[in-house]
């Protein structure tokens, strides 16, 4: 327990010490919003679908948790690149703690992104009408803990920062995407629509969406039942290639 | 006897790095690992230290089989790595509390401790500071610290003077030498400087080529080989061609698994 505290208190204390990390990762989401958000706007009322920034805002702060928390997976390679891995890996404790420790820090840090987008987001317009404000943290939190374990799982093959960027390219931009995190996801061409209901990524966005501004596309049982039993997986998987890493 | 080692060997493939060595040390002995580069010193460091697992022989540590009993023995021995190991993020301190509870240290416990042993490596000042901003002889002696922190038995230092200034060096090995005398802590070290080894340890072993070509006080060494310096005995029990270094040839060995080629 003490073990997996430490960890998860030494990724959190890691990002609020740097206030240039918490403001770069808002770039992203600040220009989704001020030019999605704004300059779709029109055309999306015109098509009858209602508030584009309150339809896109949910999007956007699920955007932030994934790329937070694959992000803060991906970590382990720094720690594998300057050393600290292996002071957990001689250190009298199962993998499986330092795994969990990480990953729950990694997702915590993710988490408090999405909810500084949530606030960012109500500047430009958004209103949450909901009254499950807990629930959707607890499901955020849930997503930024599959995230945060796919990065892990990643970074525990990559031997060094070179393969990052493909990485970013071919797995975490797709996911963002082909989500309906930007769009609905109605009446999309037959093969899109297969990928985009395939993607996590899709659930975690609509079942932010309910809890947030209500109207799922799924049931939210749907959304919690496949984010959760994906985390799942991806924590199991996650835990055994990182138990694999070789000093 | 804190390590014992029979038989030793390890291959990656079919490139045998260790072959069949065996030696003792003693319970606060000062034990030197002088080699090439690529003469496999490295490879048994972490075999000793369950971070690679032998592929034939024995090992004790502690009475423990790093095997059979990896959380015993990572109990039992402090590690200062060839590269630093330390979180640059982190304060002095914080970097040695993490320490204390992955090791499963109480509060009470590893509180004083950790002032103990900052004032004994003379960082006690810069205890709230960001290690980032250390030079590399004040992060070699926080690793220093924080390896001594749990009590181990043995000490493992690898390579651990390289890139520092004469200074620093000095300054270090008396730290580890007043540590080895306060504490009864057994040092197993590995370096490139012959004149540490010579002043350091009480025996050195030479290996080469995977093997362990000669065993004994620094004076036996230079006796058995008629010459008058370690650095002529090491010469002229390793020879003088140049060694590929120990990394490259691993990942290279990677390289053959991976496309199948041997």
């Amino acid at each position: 327990m003490q073990t997996i505290y430490i960890l998860w208190q030494r990724q959190v204390k890691k990002y609020l010490r740097s206030p240039s990390r918490i403001v770069g990762t808002l770039g992203q989401p600040l220009f989704f919003l001020l030019a999605l958000g704004y300059g779709f706007g029109s055309i999306f009322k015109q098509a009858g679908q209602g508030n584009y920034l309150q339809f896109l805002s949910p999007g956007v702060v699920a955007m932030s948790v994934l790329f937070t928390a694959v992000f803060g997976g991906i970590e382990v390679i720094w720690d594998k690149q300057f050393g600290f891995l292996k002071e957990t890996m001689v250190a009298p404790v199962s993998r499986i703690n330092t795994m969990i420790g990480r990953t729950l820090g990694g997702a915590t840090v993710a988490s408090i992104q999405g909810v500084i987008v949530v606030i960012i987001s109500m500047f430009f317009g958004f209103r949450p009408e909901t009254h499950y404000l807990l629930l959707a943290l607890l499901f955020m939190f849930i997503g930024a803990l599959l995230f945060t374990a796919l990065g892990t799982g990643i970074a525990s093959v990559l031997d060094d920062m070179q393969g990052f960027p493909i990485v970013m390219q071919f797995i975490v931009t797709p996911m963002f995407f082909l989500s309906g995190s930007m769009f609905p996801i109605e009446g999309l061409p037959k093969i899109l629509g297969y990928i985009v209901h395939a993607n996590p990524m899709t659930y975690y966005v609509d079942g932010i969406r309910g809890l947030l501004i209500g109207g799922n596309h799924f049931s939210l049982g749907l959304d919690f039942a496949i984010v959760t039993i994906i985390a799942l997986a991806f924590l199991g998987i996650g835990s055994y290639l990182f138990s694999k890493i070789k000093a | 006897m804190i390590i014992e080692v029979k038989n030793l060997s390890k291959k990656f493939g079919d490139r045998e790095v260790v072959k069949h060595i065996s030696f003792n040390v003693e319970r606060g002995e000062i034990f030197a690992f002088l080699g090439p580069n690529g003469a496999g010193k490295t490879t048994t460091i972490k075999m000793l230290t369950t971070l690679l697992p032998k592929t034939d022989g024995e090992i004790k540590l502690n009475n423990f089989d790093p095997e059979d009993n990896p959380d015993e023995v990572r109990k039992s021995f402090g590690i200062v790595f060839q590269d630093p190991s330390l979180d640059t993020d982190l304060t002095t301190y914080e970097n040695m509390e993490i320490h204390a509870v992955l090791y499963g240290m109480k509060k009470e416990v590893y509180r004083p401790r950790i002032e103990e042993l900052l004032k004994l490596v003379e960082l006690h000042d810069r205890r709230g500071d960001y290690v980032k901003n250390f030079s590399g002889g004040m992060k070699r002696r926080l690793e220093i610290a924080r390896g001594l922190l749990h009590h181990p038995k043995v000490l493992f230092l690898d390579e651990p003077t390289l890139g520092l200034d004469p200074q620093t060096r000095n300054l270090l090995w008396n730290y580890i030498r007043d540590l080895n005398q306060k504490e009864n802590i057994t040092v197993f070290l590995t370096t490139h400087y012959m004149n540490e080894a010579e002043k350091m340890a009480n025996r050195i072993a030479i290996i080469d080529h995977g093997v362990i070509v000669d065993i004994g006080t620094s004076e036996e060494l230079m006796s058995r080989t008629g010459t008058d310096s370690l650095e002529a005995a090491f010469l002229k029990l390793t020879g003088h061609a140049v060694r590929e270094e120990e990394g490259e040839n691993e990942f290279r060995n990677m390289a053959k698994m991976w496309t199948g080629k041997r």
